[in-house]
């Protein structure tokens, strides 16, 4: 143990950071495993989602009632549910749908929080004040009920899922990206640009925001976890996703409890695969930060 | 005893009480002499209603909570319940024969009854009771009002009898008299308050209250004055509202409850006997109960009678109905009278009828020809339905499985009961999916509910056709249960032939309890036999 | 200071209003009627004039102002008004489900520090060692499980396990009793919930600790402290723990609020007769009054403890205090 901090840390007072791609992936994985396993899970994720069709021995959406709550066996590896349809199909087209909400409410919420964040710290003042009352009127709700609250308006279904959820995420993103943003407005060149006469909206894109891009990049991966979590538990009080539409929180839902003593393959795989695609994430996102943020770099 | 004016409903009513129950277990009878004492803690699937008056209210939830405290002018036989013309007295002395045609029933109150503040029960407080839900004060809701829309007067002459005139003899008025949440109150309390009895329960029944914690429990102990010699057997009761399934399935295993008196589905009953053996009783029974195919006819296509024809062509009701037997509280198969009573099709008179024919791809067939005729082959639509998944989630996709079969794609849109009660009542829905519940069998009234909209506004179908009234009319005022048969077929057959609507399988009851729950028989509804008077535990 | 703390108690006051603002516009635009609802709940016969006393019960035919302005108001006098689905008041209605669901949540709490605090100091102490990898993992996986698939689980468990070793299967009591009632019914029935939903508590605060600590622990003081030589022991706890304990209260503190969107999913797996499960009710039966006054409550519980931390914060730095 000791003699591996140490060898840690003489590499990293004597040697220069790595300038290779390549150095600097594998110095990412052997320090970080981590990590590693964050992304092979993130990988694993997107890969079945994108390749459902590919990979789902049968259709996800096809009822069998000669199969109905079948155990795990050859034919069917997870199982199947109460309509005798297959669990590993509807897990691998779960995936999509998972990545889809996940990656729509994580970019729009993460964007919209990005441009407010960084508009509202670049004008400052009046605006300034404002946009940060508004979020944190926002921000005083916590998710699931904001989410709730959306879908008993607009209703159900993927569509409005996305919404419920990317909605709450917004102003988290704002706060984050303006603090960050707040140390930037005061940097020389900033100055120096509006001095030059360059437009409010070209510094902000290319002068202010490449430079919250750390700690928006730490949010968003964040938020695709997060909202993950969210429709799984809007599905599970039956306000999300709706049938025959496959998706994990769903999948947690009625027929799961119902049937948890007799067939708890329903209910376990189903929650193993949000916790292992939730669980990539974050160490993903773990592992973004700890290299983007100098701060908590070992020594 | 069964109301008969001329002998032939009480053989017709023997005959046929006992088909369409189906029970597993101990019987009561055979069990021996009911033992006193015990506390019996059930489970009331739902979160309490809003109120706490029987009157007022809908849900079983406030019935399950509410009637072990208060008495009824007469009632389903609760030694035998599954008997859907078994009438008999509670509060009254004897199931009397209307005189004057058919239009007067004079009712003998027993005496002696108290209220468990201590005051007498007299007629007075039957007719004031019974003046609310038929008559209702202006600003008091009665929800079951048009069940008496026959009852012109009810008067009490003196302290024990009690008078009902009707406007037109029928055959539905003993049946409906027999509403399970027809609560005797209180006159005083009434004449003090008439929304009293929505925040208190103060009744003549065989429990008190002891205690009612807000959306968690209600707690009775036994009544010493009740009027029905020997009982209650309880000592009390304690009722915990649980709307989740695996919760309610988890206590029985864990004997945190003994039951609940709803229904648990297929697997759960599978289950708690795979696991507890002798110590699970089960009972079970079709249920007064069924979905409900319905087209809004005033959405295109489905003003076309070939289009909604070719809709219920296409499901296999048969097969269907077996095969989700094993997941969902589904069995029989059934046309719009409960299939236990003397009005029900025969299975030959059923399988005449679109949706229920034998030979399902000959109806296939014929349902892709219909829907090419009428030029929609490719018709895509949304099916509303409710999101609840016994059993209109599982029906729900079942049916758009059946549709499929004959080209039509299908969406399931599944909203929570408050949006689809909405959507339906608006007509802003193309097909939905609902439920038809009665409480009582009473096929002539429960068959009004299939009514047009301009005469039932809670059908939902927006159509009209006048001479399903007609039909309708004709059999409310016939005395005589022959011929009302034979109109029954022939309302029947209208609605079937106009595609108006389609019921789509009977709801099938499963009450698995623990075995030292004894005295309670099942029946076809869920909202009958439940003032727990004649449960004991053997323990 | 003092300036500081007025202006950030002046602050609380916008926010609030802007927030009963928009939970009265939300609850506004959910569709459907909850007198609907209310008499016609099981698709039994209702009657358009019941609907329309209803409506003017209830006072939904007043003017929408006039509505929010008697919210706000009553909010302020602690009168959250009647509830439109079983006409009870507000107050009575949660009051009555407040104490499982304060249990929960205060157990829960309790369990997360007395988990979080160690082990998340523990893996800072012993960074990129196994244990801190174990910690690691364990404290992500409270963020990625759902914890109503956590609670599915172990109460199959649960069941599963008494009914191999004991032959009959034990599960947590249904029937809620007051803790001074009978304290082991209570707490068995709280236990497992408060676990479901205080892992995920305890994973949030494990990694908040953890690099609190990393970051103390990279200050020059601590540096000094080993060059004194001091045992490391004591410098953890007598210095680095406490100053990095600044931000895990904080994160305690606003976590908590949190919790109520944990309980409202747990409560329904548990059948626990609590706040979330009023919440979801409320949603349901489309009863905006309800629904207006317990989001209005999460939200003052939120600002508030957020405002407490601030407080706390502007107290204990002295950057702040002395300024």
């Amino acid at each position: 143990m000791v003699s591996t901090t140490a060898h840690t840390i003489v590499a990293e007072e004597l040697a220069p950071l790595p300038r290779s791609r390549l150095r600097r992936w594998l110095a990412f994985l052997i320090h970080e495993p981590l990590g590693a396993l964050g992304i092979v899970l993130v990988l694993a994720m997107a890969t079945t989602g994108t390749f459902a069709e590919l990979i789902a021995p049968y259709s996800p959406t096809a009822n069998d009632f000669g199969a109905m709550m079948e155990a795990p066996s050859w034919s069917h590896l997870l199982g199947t549910d109460q309509f005798g349809r297959d669990l590993l199909s509807r897990i691998v087209y779960g995936a999509r749908t998972a990545m889809i909400v996940g990656l729509s409410s994580a970019l729009v919420g993460g964007t919209c929080g990005l441009v407010l964040g960084v508009g509202s710290a670049y004008f400052g003042g009046r605006t300034d004040l404002v946009m940060q009352r508004i979020f944190d009127i926002l921000m005083a709700f916590p998710l699931i009920i904001m989410a709730l609250a959306v879908v008993a308006i607009f209703g159900t279904g993927v569509h409005n899922v996305i919404v419920a959820i990317t909605i709450p995420l917004v102003p988290r993103c704002a706060r984050v990206v303006r603090a960050s943003a707040l140390a930037i407005r005061e940097i020389p060149y900033v100055d120096a640009a509006r001095a030059l006469g360059f437009g409010h909206l070209r510094i902000i894109l290319f002068h202010m925001v490449p430079n919250v891009m750390a700690p928006f990049l730490i949010m968003v991966t964040a938020f695709v976890g997060q909202a993950i979590l969210a429709e799984a538990s809007l599905s599970y009080l039956g306000l999300g996703v709706q049938e025959p539409v496959p998706a994990w929180g769903l999948m947690l839902q009625g027929g799961a409890e119902e049937f948890a003593t007799s067939a708890p393959w329903i209910a376990i795989f189903p929650g193993v695969a949000i916790v292992l695609s939730v669980l990539g994430i974050n160490l993903f996102g773990d592992a973004l930060r700890d290299t983007l943020d100098p701060k908590l770099r070992k020594r | 005893m069964a109301h008969n004016r001329n002998g032939r409903c009480a053989s017709l009513g023997l005959m046929l009480m006992l088909g369409a129950a189906l029970m597993f277990g101990a019987n009561a009878a055979l069990a021996g002499a009911p033992k006193r004492g015990g506390i019996l803690t059930y489970m009331i699937p739902a979160d309490g209603g809003p109120s706490l008056d029987g009157h007022r209210e809908t849900t079983f939830a406030v019935l399950h909570a509410t009637a072990p405290f208060y008495s009824v002018l007469i009632r389903v036989n609760p030694d035998n319940p599954s008997s859907t013309t078994d009438f008999q007295c509670d509060l009254c002395t004897e199931m009397p024969q209307p005189t004057d045609n058919g239009l007067t029933y004079r009712f003998k109150i027993r005496k002696g009854v108290k209220f468990h503040d201590g005051s007498p029960l007299t007629a007075q407080d039957v007719a004031a009771s019974w003046n609310k839900i038929v008559h209702p004060q202006p600003g008091v809701a009665s929800a079951r009002e048009s069940n008496f829309v026959m009852v012109d007067s009810i008067t009490a002459p003196d302290d024990e009898t009690v008078v009902f005139k009707l406007k037109f003899a029928t055959l539905t008025f003993v049946p409906a008299l027999a509403d399970p949440y027809a609560y005797i109150y209180s006159k005083k309390k009434l004449d003090q308050d008439m929304h009293w009895y929505e925040k208190n329960i103060m009744g003549s029944g065989p429990f008190k209250l002891t205690e009612y914690q807000v959306g968690q429990s209600i707690k009775g102990e036994r009544n010493p004055d009740y009027y029905h010699p020997g009982q209650p057997y309880l000592d009390g009761f304690v009722a915990i509202f649980a709307p989740k399934q695996s919760v309610r399935t988890d206590a029985i295993r864990a004997d945190r409850a003994a039951l609940e008196f709803r229904s648990l589905p297929p697997s759960a009953r599978d289950q708690l006997v795979k696991e507890l053996h002798d110590k699970i009783t089960v009972q079970e029974s079709d249920w007064n109960c069924g979905n409900v195919v319905t087209p809004n006819h005033q959405k295109k296509p489905f003003d076309d009678v070939r289009v909604r024809q070719a809709l219920f062509l296409a499901i296999d009701q048969w097969k269907g109905a077996q095969a989700l037997s094993k997941i969902a509280i589904i069995k029989t198969v059934g046309g719009i009278v409960f299939p236990g009573s003397p009005l029900a099709a025969t299975k030959e008179e059923l399988q005449k009828l679109i949706g229920y024919g034998p030979d399902i791809e000959a109806a296939r067939a014929e349902a892709r020809r219909l829907l090419r005729e009428a030029g929609q082959e490719h018709l895509e639509f949304e099916l509303l339905n409710r999101n609840v998944d016994q059993p209109y989630k599982i029906v729900g996709t079942w049916l758009v499985d059946e549709w499929s079969k004959v080209g039509l794609k299908v969406s399931q849109k599944v909203v929570p009961t408050g949006p689809w009660l909405d959507a339906m009542r608006s007509g802003d829905f193309t097909v939905a999916l609902e439920a038809n519940c009665q409480n009582v069998v009473n096929p002539i009234a429960d068959v009004g509910r299939w009514l047009p909209h301009d005469v039932q506004r809670e059908n939902y179908g927006f159509f009209s056709d006048p001479e399903m009234v007609e039909i309708h009319d004709r059999m409310l005022r016939e005395t005589d249960v022959d011929k009302a048969r034979i109109l029954m077929r022939k309302f029947e057959t209208r609605i079937n032939q106009q595609a108006h609507q389609l019921m789509v399988t009977y709801w099938y009851r499963i009450v698995p309890m623990r075995s030292y729950v004894k005295g309670w028989k099942i029946s076809p509804s869920h909202y009958l036999n439940q003032d727990l008077a004649n449960i004991w535990l053997d323990k | 200071m003092y300036r500081y703390i007025i202006k950030r108690v002046l602050l609380v006051i916008p926010t609030l209003i802007g927030a009963a603002a928009l939970v009265f516009v939300l609850m506004r635009l959910i569709p459907g009627d909850v007198c609907v609802v209310r008499l016609g709940s099981s698709g039994g016969t209702f009657d358009p004039k019941a609907i329309a006393l209803c409506h003017a019960e209830l006072g939904m035919d007043r003017p929408l102002v006039v509505q929010f302005i008697d919210f706000v108001w009553g909010i302020m006098r602690f009168d959250f008004g009647t509830s439109m689905w079983s006409g009870n008041p507000v107050t009575t209605e949660i009051w009555a489900r407040l104490p499982i669901s304060l249990e929960i949540a205060i157990l829960a709490t309790v369990i997360a520090i007395a988990i979080a605090i160690p082990l998340g100091a523990v893996s800072a102490v012993k960074q990129n060692t196994w244990i801190d990898l174990v910690v690691r993992l364990f404290a992500v996986g409270g963020t990625a499980t759902p914890s109503f698939w956590l609670g599915l689980v172990s109460l199959l468990i649960v069941l599963n396990v008494t009914s191999a070793v004991f032959g009959t299967p034990w599960m947590p009591p249904i029937e809620y009793v007051p803790i001074w009632q009978d304290p082991i019914h209570n707490l068995s029935m709280a236990l497992l919930p408060a676990v479901t939903v205080g892992y995920r508590y305890a994973a949030v605060s494990m990694r908040m600790t953890r690099s609190a600590m990393l970051e103390v622990m990279q200050e020059d003081y601590i540096r000094t402290a080993r060059a004194k030589g001091l045992i490391n022991k004591l410098i953890i706890n007598r210095h680095a723990l406490k100053n990095a304990l600044l931000p895990v209260v904080t994160l305690i503190g606003i976590e908590f609020a949190f919790l109520i969107g944990g309980l409202v999913v747990t409560e329904q797996v548990f059948n626990l007769n609590g706040v979330g499960r009023l919440f979801v009710q409320a949603v349901q039966n489309q009863d905006y009054t309800l629904t207006q006054a317990l989001v209005m409550l999460t939200v003052i519980i939120f600002v508030i403890s957020n405002l407490l931390v601030d407080l706390l914060y502007a107290w204990l730095d002295p950057r702040i205090r002395y300024a």
